[in-house]
């Protein structure tokens, strides 16, 4: 059971050389500050504060939902009219907020400034503030700052510059470890460092961590993977700290997830044996989860606007795994060298295209037709008013979909809609 | 600078959006950073609309800034007019853009748009929601509304109701029919329903109904001033409120004020023998002042409840407010400061809450049930079924809606005689249906709180968008920490209980306990008292005995 990607499967060429149609006009997407939903489940000693505006708070509690928390662990300084006046000012406020909340909560060990569009509008300069609250705060509390803004991030992009504002500060280490860099859900992450261990691949470190005090070390010989295709800021950092990538596609699905284990056990030096030992079994489980599904999703068309930077490792699982066409995959940003790899598997066909004009996306999207269509929120219902089959495009982020385990799971998120409308039979248009 | 966990009130430019969704024919062109059009997401997923909202963002991003934000409004209000050719088009900035002064009023004038193009200015870093939305219907109406003649038959105007409001589709359809009864057809309701060319006549209307004074004060002031139309000031919401409202319709209009009440249900609903229970429960109110004032009297004369707290989270309506909350010998809360809000409730232990979603999650929290008012909406607030706040089918739906979550009288009087029952025994919850075991004694779990959201973990728990997952809302609820729970009388260390006392308390019915036990707690600290007997606790119970 040797796994042979190079050689194509099929006759198709992939989508490397693929030109990507760019577009600048209106997004339908979340800015950065979105990642504070996941980020701070993940990372359970730190707190997120927003320096931004009402609308900031607005979002994220419209995104989350967040009337279910008693105290949660993100909040928004909301900037008024006098903070405006004078950053000296603005300053001043801040670190009285600050002071307060961290007296409020004294279980807080991280503190996450993060910037928005007004706050970098106006050249408040968070990174100083970081490092002033950091040295008042030290040692029993580390300040960082990064800016979730929607002038400069788009949705996903928020965990990649929250991580790549950790990794300066990273202790230096020569030990050569293997760093496994994205937020993932518990149950997965647990699956995968199993996987790992079985291998026999390690120390095995983790960015981010579930608790400050297992921060890694990077140096040298660190030796890193993504489990998320958007971190490109976070890859150059760990680069300019000396630690090397292992590229690979991303582990979505049982032939993405093969080979990312694979990349890593080259690396590694496992021996095909055991790789072939230790894959056979959650390999076979994945097929048999994923078949349940092709047969709903099997030669159906798909159009992805763009949402995460998901969108291309999704549509080479969908493509190859489960049999689907894609006919457009739209992307918020495309990084070539992360996204290589699955450009390569991809089936050569659809339309790349990179940034959004929506209007202009949602007049190609009718006059393609597909039988599946992946947006976010604002579009889901009235897309499904006009007829048409939609996933919504968050649910991809925020659920458990990494690794052999999950990929049933993933295959089902895009086929329950496709059942769903062929069950239903009282009609229903808004 | 503040910190906000949690806010009731969006910013100003959501307001202007609702009034924009809510009416047809006009488009929104918004300078804003992407990011802001999370806002579309509300009314797709919440309200479940099958259309976008009429709203243009012209994205800007970084590297744009100090170059050519100008021109790309432009652009944007160009095309926006190009491909949706609305009526007319308001034009704003979000809170980013305020900040970089595009005046897209001005730009959006340079255009030459063969269309009314009315500008916004509302301030993103001083106001909030409820501003953003009157302030744009009121210019709205500044810009199209003239004097005319009067229709020939007697009509209104009905103001108010947006996009994204508590229960407007309905209200809207049952006072129209309300004012049908009295031989009133209505004019132009907006903004939700109408076109720009409908505000246009709004000046044939013979007088205004304001149904939502947040949203609509403004506006109708205005109508007032340059149309010569009065404007009601009763919300007819509740039985008496409703009554006032016929007759003040009748005094502006010298029609009768008498309509048919055969479906009128709440007064003998509310006098019938089984409601006797519901004499004297300490209820809690919060929400929008207009909602909380009409919710106030409605508890306190239509049902029989004791208000024990309320309060308004907008501070607009602070005024009117206190002048409510005196009538009923309390001082009003005023804040947007959920954790206030949740202190004052855990101090004033309610048995009843009548809030907003975040006051059902207090409730939850606290172990005490909630019964939805006011917005903020949630997608639970946009029923399927007909259900009205306003007039006599609202009054109906407030009865249900109240009276639901609490345990009913003749449950209440069997769960007192099968105390010690088998099926009825404490673990087994309010229900005997098993599931529910593990109560906490304090404080008291009064209730089945009907969770509609029961099995369906998914159902955008507080705004519509969170599918389920390894961040579903309850898998991302933070614990209780056990310090939250109100215990004894101020959370200081209370008296002790002897060992009969705190048998005997055991013997009361698990939905009353809490109160026994604080109330016992205050008596005794109170005078003094370290130890609580048995006789303790019954002199407690005398001396709260109404």
């Amino acid at each position: 059971m040797s796994l042979d990607l190079t050689a194509p499967a099929t006759a198709t060429r992939g989508c490397r050389e693929t030109p990507v149609l760019k577009e600048r006009g209106q997004r339908e997407v979340f800015c950065g500050l979105t990642g504070i939903i996941w980020l701070h489940r993940k990372m359970q000693d730190a707190f997120f504060l927003v320096v931004g505006s009402r609308t900031c708070a607005h979002l994220l509690q419209a995104a989350a939902g967040v009337m279910i928390f008693a105290e949660p662990r993100f909040g928004t300084a909301i900037l008024e009219e006098k903070d405006l006046a004078g950053l000296a000012d603005a300053n001043a406020e801040l670190d009285r907020e600050v002071a307060r909340l961290l007296e409020r909560r004294p279980d807080i060990r991280q503190l996450f400034l993060v910037g928005s569009c007004p706050s970098e509008v106006i050249k408040l300069d968070l990174a100083r503030a970081a490092e002033r609250l950091s040295a008042r705060n030290a040692p029993h509390v580390r300040v960082y700052s990064y800016s979730g803004s929607g002038i400069e991030t788009t949705f996903t992009q928020g965990e990649d510059a929250c991580l790549a504002a950790m990794v300066p500060s990273l202790a230096q280490t020569d030990a050569r470890e293997l760093m496994l860099v994205g937020a993932l859900p518990d149950v997965v992450e647990d699956q995968m460092v199993d996987l790992l261990q079985k291998l026999g691949v390690g120390p095995l470190r983790l960015l981010p961590a579930r608790r400050s005090a297992d921060l890694p070390a990077v140096g040298p010989n660190t030796v890193f993977a993504l489990t998320q295709p958007f971190l490109g800021d976070t890859h150059a950092a760990l680069q300019r700290r000396g630690a090397r990538h292992v590229a690979a596609p991303f582990p979505f699905g049982e032939e993405g997830t093969t080979a990312w284990l694979q990349a890593i056990a080259r690396e590694f030096g496992v021996d095909q044996a055991r790789f072939d030992a230790v894959t056979a079994a959650p390999r076979a489980r994945a097929r048999k989860a994923v078949a349940a599904h092709a047969g709903t999703l099997a030669g159906k068309s798909i159009f992805f606007f763009p949402d995460s930077q998901l969108e291309i490792p999704l549509a080479r699982f969908l493509a190859r795994e489960c049999g689907m066409t894609p006919l457009e995959v739209g992307t918020p940003f495309l990084h070539r060298e992360l996204l290589g790899p699955d450009l390569d598997l991809l089936p050569e066909g659809p339309v790349l295209s990179e940034g959004q004009d929506v209007d202009l996306q949602l007049d190609r999207q009718a006059a393609a037709a597909p039988d599946l269509t992946i947006c976010g929120l604002g579009l889901a219902n009235p897309l499904e008013s006009r007829g048409f089959t939609t996933k919504w495009a968050i649910e991809l982020v925020f659920s458990p979909v990494h690794f052999y385990e999950q990929a049933g799971d993933l295959a089902a998120l895009f086929s329950r809609p496709l059942r769903r409308k062929a069950i239903l039979t009282a009609g229903g248009s808004a | 600078m503040k910190l906000t966990l949690w806010t009731y009130e969006g910013p100003t430019h959501v307001g202007a959006m609702r009034v924009a969704t809510g009416m047809t024919g006009l488009h929104y062109v918004l300078h804003a950073p992407q990011g802001d059009t999370y806002a579309d997401l509300l009314f797709t997923m919440i309200e479940r609309r099958g259309q976008r909202p009429p709203v243009t963002y012209t994205t800007f991003q970084a590297r744009d800034l100090g170059a050519d934000t100008a021109n790309l409004f432009k652009d944007a209000a160009r095309a926006a007019h190009d491909r949706f050719r609305p009526q007319a088009m308001i034009v704003g900035a979000s809170c980013t853009a305020e900040l970089i002064q595009d005046d897209p009023g001005g730009l959006a004038g340079a255009l030459g748009l063969p269309i009314p193009v009315i500008a916004l200015d509302l301030p993103s870093y001083s106001r909030k929601e409820n501003y953003g939305a009157d302030e744009t219907f009121h210019q709205i109406v500044r810009a199209l509304a003239r004097p005319m003649p009067r229709t020939a038959a007697i009509t209104c105007n009905l103001l108010g109701a947006t996009g994204l409001g508590f229960r407007h589709r309905d209200d809207v359809a049952e006072v129209t029919k309300l004012l049908g009864l009295m031989g009133i057809a209505v004019n132009v309701s907006a903004p939700m329903g109408a076109s720009p060319a409908d505000i246009t006549r709004m000046g044939a209307a013979h007088f205004n109904v304001l149904l939502y004074p947040e949203t609509g004060e403004t506006a109708a002031r205005y109508l007032e001033r340059t149309c010569g139309q009065p404007f009601t000031k009763v919300v007819p919401i509740g039985v008496g409120a409703t009554r006032d409202f016929l007759h003040e319709v009748a005094g502006i209009t010298g029609l009768s004020p008498r309509v048919d009440e055969t479906g009128l249900r709440l007064p003998w609903w509310s006098a019938s023998v089984d409601s006797t229970y519901l004499t004297g429960k300490r209820v809690f109110l919060f929400g929008d002042a207009t909602h909380v004032i009409a919710a106030a009297r409605i508890a306190a004369t239509e049902i029989g409840f004791e208000v024990v707290g309320m309060g308004c989270y907008n501070r607009e309506y602070a005024r009117p407010m206190r002048t409510a909350a005196k009538a009923y010998g309390l001082e009003a809360l005023i804040t947007d400061d959920y954790l206030e809000v949740e202190a004052a409730i855990a101090e004033a232990a309610p048995e009843l809450i009548l809030g907003t979603q975040q006051e059902r999650h207090i409730g939850k929290r606290l172990g005490i049930p909630c019964a939805v008012i006011s917005a903020p909406v949630h997608v639970q607030d946009f029923p399927a079924r007909y259900s009205p706040q306003m007039g006599f089918e609202g009054a109906n739906v407030i009865f249900d809606t109240w009276i639901h979550p609490l345990v009913m009288g003749l449950e209440e009087h069997l769960l007192t005689m099968f105390r010690e029952d088998f099926e009825f025994h404490d673990a087994a919850g309010a229900s005997h249906h098993g599931g529910k075991a593990g109560l906490q004694d304090a404080p008291p779990v009064a209730v089945a709180v009907p969770d509609e959201q029961a099995g369906t973990p998914n159902a955008a728990d507080g705004g519509g968008a969170l599918p389920p997952g390894f961040a579903s809302p309850r898998d991302i609820s933070e614990q209780m920490k056990p310090a939250e729970v109100p215990e004894g009388a101020a959370g200081q260390p209370g008296p002790r209980w002897l060992d009969d006392a705190e048998r005997e308390l055991k013997k009361i019915p698990f939905f009353v306990r809490g109160k026994a036990r604080r109330n016992t707690e205050k008596y005794a600290a109170d005078r003094g008292v370290t130890a609580i007997s048995v006789e303790t606790l019954y002199e407690a119970k005398a001396h709260y005995a109404r």
